[in-house]
């Protein structure tokens, strides 16, 4: 694993790191490092998902299993598991196609303001999908500025544009919401990777695409199996997105789930759907388990050294056009959400953030914004430390011991990112109920459930770069006279250290953003933005409407500061030495 | 992943365990300033209300004061008599209720009163259900007579006659065991934008029947009954207006007359609907109090409200409230139910939930006396016949109309 091994396959997985754990690490290292993520899965996940659904299917201590026959064989059921299936699949595929470019553009190009742009992108991806939703309603429907601009062009009888209630307006969203999962999570790899195995293809002849495909690609592999798989489970499990912009004829799965379950009361249905759901993401995970076994390791470099601004024609139209589409993407309808912060019934002014800051009407419910803030700053970095911890444990065991237990729990880690909230949420509640674990109203309930969300990433960020250490300097240190435990804090801390902040920053944005199961458990004095933004949005009063907007971009604005502020931190230097 | 162009750190490693001990540290801070609770673990003696903030915080300007206050009240707990409790009330999130008021319950008894909204009323209703025998409060408000015979049914409430109840419209008193008592009503109704159809001429529609002339085709926005309660209750309206036989062929002729559904009411009410935002509707699904809610949340307000209300369109909503069967707290939280009924907490829902009080001797504040339409003869169907039609209509609404 040491040397820059060529990219192609390497047959079997042993092989590539067939030197790794020959230090003195003790056998039973990385199943003692295993035990508190395998308890917090089964805590956390596998009790309360197993008790729902079989309250579902067994209500009186007798399994029903007909319910299950019946549900996969209701051609509503197979309708609305086929579009699930396959707007997901487009979603990710579209996602990679633009997100990769994007990538590409923000790890290795050097321009003015990449990083503030890199912390931009970020913020999508904790906006409450009711905000995003609206947003895209104005940007996508006939009011649009796209529709202006036809009638500008062509006069009033110019062809409307209404993407309103369809599937692309679903596509789209749902590029916007995971763009910055392609970039933080390829680009977290692509930026460490050595240009030099690229340089001296390029002086041997090759073309600029037959180095992207025979060496980029490979090495990229596994940043990109896994980015497609959260990316997929993500949009397998959309629920606010298709709601809103879907229109009311189309539903996914986890809306079904959720129309079963709060709606209907039919438990033996919800639970038959979150089985299907199960197994549709554990044949996602078996096949992302497999692409991960061939990926290739290589030696990572620091994050500079491949970085350098666009040199070429060529170079700046690509640069240029991948900011067209973030502006267009991405920044349009974050832009839409704060212009709408500004509007008031008599033009644009400061009413609706003077309303926010200032005189809230003193009810128990009533959120001021700094409280609001404040809550979700503190929940998220509760859930950051969790994640980090659980996230940070799993990797590092996965990095000691390269078995089939270590990559079976990585996958089952990431099992809760397919897992319907609707599921999850209710099955805190009637499974934290009771000694030793009754969790009822208590807030750490709330953490918990964003670090289950959040690990996947953590694991998914630490894994790459850990495998990556140079093995000999970790012997080196150990012939030295260093403990295990001295080794790992001098050498594998500062060299991951960076990784550990960006999987901090990413656990942080998604605490902050997380709407799904938390608000199952999310207590009433202690509201975060997506809760305060919500209960805003359910009101009458167009004032409401417009504070709901400038909390919006309050949301922003606390996001991409921390994801600004983590990016800046460091720790150590990857590949310093 | 980020360029670096300053110098390097001299001592790597080090601030990574010190930056998570750090942020630990806040962390803590900042949830535990959040619940102002320093009673936390001795509440957790009893099972119940763990680490839940109090809920009679007047405000924050005087959050120190009252930690100093709970942490007296804390202490002498033990020699303080039987209502020194905390009570959990189970809600949706629409609930609300002015600050003083609360502090004057908490006064007057001694009780705490926690919240805990939970998703819509479908969802609370549900989620009581599911957690029956370890329920997560004490009392209960926000059944309403579109899902109160599921919770009857489920048998989550003890019964419990307020004497405050002689002073609500029988009416609204729909379980004569009185494990449900009315606290609030409202009314579904079709909202039009006034200044569109003035504009136009056109005469506002009178009635339901109304909406399938293609005069105003295009107009109207709904919710889908099976993801909304706007959306629900309209169903149910045009269920009792042309009856079982009738209301999917007027939903078909709607659909002929391109109507338009969101999920929620949000969509409808601030995307669609063209009095209060960019949209191009100028009829939607909302409530009698959404018209007086225009006129106080804008600033400044305006003399008369920018929407109407159909009043031959509105279906009644009674909401509830329940002592949870399995309460510790069953004699307070009779207490909590009276004040759920007592005029001040009667006179304070029109402005914090904007709804009506069920008392006949609140007031209602002049912007409600001014701007809120209370219809004499609403739509209204037994909780029985909805609770045993429900999923039916909604089914059948479904086929028709998005997937027809």
């Amino acid at each position: 694993m040491t040397s820059s091994r060529a990219p192609e396959r390497t047959g079997s997985p042993a092989s590539a790191r067939a030197s790794a754990p020959p230090l003195a690490v003790r056998r039973w290292v990385p199943a003692a490092l295993l035990t508190v993520p395998v308890l917090f899965l089964a805590a956390f996940f596998v009790l309360p998902v197993s008790r729902i659904v079989a309250l579902g299917l067994a209500p009186d201590g007798q399994l029903e299993l007909g319910v299950l026959g019946r549900v996969v064989t209701d051609p509503a059921v197979r309708r609305v598991a086929w579009f699930t299936l396959w707007q997901a699949a487009a979603s990710t595929l579209l996602t990679l196609v633009i997100g990769l470019p994007g990538a590409y553009v923000l790890s290795r190009m050097d321009f003015p303001g990449r990083n503030a742009l890199r912390a931009l992108v970020t913020v999508p991806f904790v906006l409450p999908t009711v905000v995003v939703g609206s947003a895209f309603l104005a940007l996508l429907g006939p009011r649009s500025p796209v529709n202006d601009l036809l009638v500008a062009l062509f006069g009033d009888g110019a062809p409307t544009l209404d993407l309103r209630r369809t599937v692309t307006a679903i596509l789209v969203a749902h590029v916007f919401f995971n763009y910055a999962v392609v970039v933080r999570t390829v680009g977290g790899l692509w930026a460490h990777l050595d240009p030099r195995i690229e340089d001296a293809a390029r002086v041997l002849g090759a073309s600029r695409w037959r180095v992207f495909r025979e060496i980029t690609l490979p090495l990229l592999r596994p940043a990109i199996a896994s980015t497609a798989t959260i990316v997929f489970l993500f949009t397998f499990t959309s629920f606010g997105v298709v709601l809103i912009l879907g229109g009311a004829t189309r539903a996914t799965i986890e809306v079904e789930i959720h129309r079963a379950t709060t709606q209907l009361l039919d438990l033996p249905l919800a639970s038959a759907l979150a089985l299907l759901q199960l197994a549709a993401v554990v044949a996602a995970l078996a096949v992302y388990g497999r692409l991960q076994r061939t990926a290739a390791t290589h030696r990572l470099v620091g994050a500079t050294v491949g970085v350098r601004r666009p040199r070429t024609r060529g170079e700046r139209a690509f640069l240029g056009a991948n900011l067209a589409v973030i502006a267009g993407l991405l920044v349009a309808p974050l832009l839409v959400l704060v212009e709408r912060s500004f509007v008031t019934p008599t033009g644009y002014g400061l009413a609706n953030w003077r309303t926010l800051v200032g005189t809230q009407p003193d009810t128990l419910l009533a959120v001021a914004p700094w409280e609001a803030v404040r809550n979700s700053i503190g929940f998220g970095i509760a859930a950051t430390v969790v994640a980090l911890l659980v996230g940070g444990l799993a990797a590092t065991a996965a990095t000691l011991r390269d078995d089939r237990v270590s990559g079976l729990v990585d996958r089952a880690l990431m099992l809760p990112l397919g897992t319907s909230a609707v599921t999850i949420g209710f099955g805190f509640l009637i499974a934290l109920n009771r000694p030793p674990l009754d969790l009822r109203g208590s807030p750490l309930l709330v953490p918990l459930a964003q670090a289950l969300i959040a690990v996947p990433f953590v694991v998914r960020t630490l894994v790459p770069v850990l495998r990556s250490i140079d093995q000999r300097l970790r012997e080196a240190a150990a012939t030295l006279g260093a403990r295990p435990l001295r080794v790992w804090r001098e050498v594998d801390l500062p060299i991951v250290g960076r990784a550990v902040l960006v999987a901090a920053g990413f656990s942080f944005a998604i605490a902050v953003g997380e709407f799904g199961a938390s608000v199952f458990v999310v207590r009433a004095q202690l509201p975060t933005m997506p809760v305060a933004i919500f209960r805003l949005l359910g009101r009458p009063g167009v004032a409401n409407f417009g504070q709901a907007m400038a909390l919006s971009t309050l949301l922003m604005l606390v996001t991409a500061s921390a994801i600004l502020l983590i990016d800046r931190l460091r720790v150590g230097q990857v590949g310093r030495f | 992943m980020k360029l670096v162009h300053r110098t390097h750190r001299p001592r790597r490693g080090r601030p990574g365990p010190r930056a998570l001990a750090a942020a630990l540290s806040v962390a803590l801070l900042l949830v535990a300033c959040g619940s102002d609770d320093p009673a936390g673990d001795d509440a957790s003696a009893d099972g119940e209300q763990e680490d839940a903030t109090q809920a009679t915080d007047p405000d924050d300007a005087t959050d120190e004061a009252t930690d100093a206050d709970e942490a007296a009240d804390t202490e002498e707990a033990d020699a303080a008599p039987a209502s020194d409790v905390t009570l959990t009330l189970l809600t949706h999130d629409s609930f609300d209720v002015s600050s003083d008021v609360v502090a004057a319950f908490t006064e007057e008894t001694g009780i705490d009163l926690q919240l805990a909204p939970v998703g819509d009323a479908g969802t609370l209703v549900n989620q009581a259900v599911l957690t029956r025998d370890a329920p997560q409060g004490d009392v209960l408000f926000g059944v309403d007579n579109t899902f109160l015979s599921r919770a009857l049914e489920a048998d989550l409430f003890v019964p419990y006659r307020s004497p405050e109840l002689d002073a609500v419209d029988p009416r609204f008193v729909l379980d004569p065991e009185h494990r449900v008592t009315p606290i609030d009503h409202g009314d579904v109704c079709l909202n039009y934008d006034v200044a569109w159809f003035e504009e136009r001429d056109l005469d506002v529609p009178e009635e339901l029947a109304d909406l399938t002339d293609p005069a105003y085709a295009g107009l109207l926005a709904v919710q889908n009954p099976a993801t909304s309660s706007p959306g629900l209750s309209f169903l149910l309206a045009t269920v009792e207006r042309f009856g079982e036989d009738g209301y999917l062929d007027v939903w078909e002729q709607l659909v002929a007359n391109d109507v338009v559904v969101t999920n929620g009411w949000s969509e409808a009410y601030y995307e669609e609907f063209s009095a209060t935002g960019e949209g191009d509707r100028p009829l939607v699904v909302s409530y009698a109090s959404s018209p007086p809610a225009e006129v106080y949340f804008a600033d400044p307000q305006p003399d008369t409200a920018p929407t109407g209300v159909i009043e031959a369109s509105c279906f009644r909503q009674i909401e509830f409230a329940g002592i949870l069967a399995g309460t510790p707290h069953e004699e307070e939280a009779q207490q909590l139910i009276d004040f759920l009924l007592s005029p001040t907490f009667q006179e304070d829902v029109p402005l914090t939930m904007f709804v009506f009080p069920v008392r006949e001797d609140a007031t209602l504040p002049d912007v409600f006396v001014e701007h809120a339409v209370v219809p004499d003869d609403p739509l209204e169907l037994d909780p029985e016949v909805i609770g045993e039609g429900r999923e039916r209509w909604v089914e059948a609404w479904t086929t028709t109309v998005l997937r027809g």
